[in-house]
């Protein structure tokens, strides 16, 4: 069985075509930045957004799989971890992009540089901890088990410490003043970007479960542990 | 009755080690030559002053997390080297085991800063305008550093890669502490009032707890598995 029909295909195809020139050509620089650097909301946010939502995921089902002991619930995280790291990597690179243009370096430990750096370091972490484990159900239970216990520390640097210190970032979406401050037009197409990377996540994410699984299966057939 | 039990965990490591002293006497030459290094190379007189509290405060951080990362993971490394890990099982609750090893590693890293910090004030010079926030940011960040690593080293301790997997899986864990402890220690270097470290205090207090409850809870899955 397929996991996105042609339809859905097309849909998801056409939808980020459109968010991709409407970034570039349809909503106008916003005020206060330099140049057209304000463009890059509409892919740097919606990556940091799915990097958020991936490790959310990686913990729900680890914590699952604690709970239910299907292996199902492991391949879930697994999958979401790596993903994860993909998208990290893009938030990473195009909040660096805007660093250098906003403030002329690519690299200042502003409180959400190193807290994305953080994010980075646990994913790397957890992935490292699944290879250094041959057997499937030992792997499953150590792994989520770190899933859930980077998931209280990840917490602090993401939203503690940013507050603590003076951080140069653009107010994050939904600010302190409890209201988003953009222009109509950057709005839209803001809003309509989060939709089509989410669902290009929501694919991306379906696949890489389901590859996941088969070769799970596999090997399970096989009698060996490699996968 | 886990409390007990947890006590009896603590004294039985406590009674282990005392017999060969192997742990204590590694992390202490460790620290203790990390600290060597640091003083020759840095030294009192190096920095300019008002340098001092930000890259002391850092340093002596780093001494102490890198203490903790060689010598923590023993507490149950050895049990599954030795073979002794399933006797323990049958014998404690988990809950009592998490508690009492806690409680070893928690002593193991007393003692290391009962002898590092002072020292380092000593070599370097360091001054401390507000020792009650230094005391209170050492003890709050080692009960953090001792939580994380007595949790990741169960983790460690079923793995093929004991040794490399620790430090790799404790960073990411001690970063935000790290980052909090160290903050706080620049603060009771440079002002004597107490108010001003208190966001410093309050982070690492909410960390100590979640990661002492998390762990807590979490350990069980780990240690029957």
């Amino acid at each position: 069985m397929q996991v996105l029909g042609t339809a859905g295909k097309v849909v998801l195809g056409l939808g980020m075509a459109v968010v991709l020139w409407a970034a570039f050509l349809y909503a106008h620089p916003a005020e206060s930045f330099v140049g057209e650097s304000s463009r890059i909301v509409f892919f740097h946010v919606p990556t940091a957004w799915i990097s958020a939502l991936a490790f959310l995921l990686a913990a729900l089902h680890s914590g699952l799989y604690l709970k239910t002991r299907k292996m199902e619930r492991d391949d879930a995280a697994a999958a979401a971890a790596r993903l994860g790291v993909l998208f990290c990597v893009l938030a990473t690179v195009t909040g660096s992009l805007f660093a250098k243009v906003m403030w002329n370096s690519y690299w200042n430990w502003d409180p959400r540089q190193t807290s994305i750096v953080l994010l980075l370091l646990v994913y790397g972490a957890y992935l490292g901890l699944r290879q250094a484990i041959e057997e499937p159900e030992r792997r499953a239970t150590l792994s989520a088990a770190y899933a859930l216990i980077a998931f209280v520390s990840v917490p602090f640097l993401m939203f503690a410490v940013p507050r603590m210190y003076a951080s140069l970032h653009p107010d994050t979406v939904i600010n302190a003043r409890g209201r988003i401050e953009m222009s109509p037009d950057i709005k839209l197409v803001f809003f309509s970007s989060m939709i089509a990377f989410t669902a290009l996540f929501a694919w991306m994410y379906a696949l890489d479960v389901k590859a996941t699984r088969l070769v799970r299966r596999l090997s399970e057939r096989a009698g060996g542990f490699e996968a | 009755m886990i409390l007990r039990a947890a006590a009896a965990v603590f004294v039985k490591d406590l009674r282990t080690e005392w017999r060969t002293r192997v742990a204590i006497n590694a992390l202490l030459l460790f620290a203790f030559s990390v600290l060597v290094l640091v003083g020759y190379a840095v030294g009192p007189t190096r920095l300019t002053l008002e340098d001092r509290p930000v890259v002391n405060s850092v340093l002596l951080w780093i001494v102490l997390f890198f203490s903790a990362m060689t010598g923590l993971s023993r507490a149950f490394v050895n049990e599954e080297e030795t073979g002794t890990a399933a006797a323990l099982r049958l014998s404690a609750p988990p809950a009592a085991v998490f508690l009492g090893k806690l409680l070893g590693n928690l002593a193991l890293l007393g003692v290391v800063m009962a002898v590092v910090v002072p020292l380092f004030l000593a070599l370097m010079s360091f001054g401390i305008a507000a020792p009650g926030l230094f005391l209170a940011v050492l003890a709050l960040g080692g009960v953090g550093i001792a939580a994380a690593s007595t949790f990741i080293a169960a983790i460690v301790a079923k793995t093929a890669a004991k040794g490399a997997l620790f430090a790799v899986l404790a960073t990411p864990l001690l970063l935000p502490p790290l980052v909090a402890a160290v903050t706080g220690t620049q603060i009771a270097a440079t002002q004597p009032d107490l108010v001003a470290g208190l966001d410093a205090v309050r982070l690492l207090f909410a960390y100590d707890g979640l990661m002492v409850t998390a762990s807590f809870f979490l350990f069980d899955a780990v240690w029957r598995e």
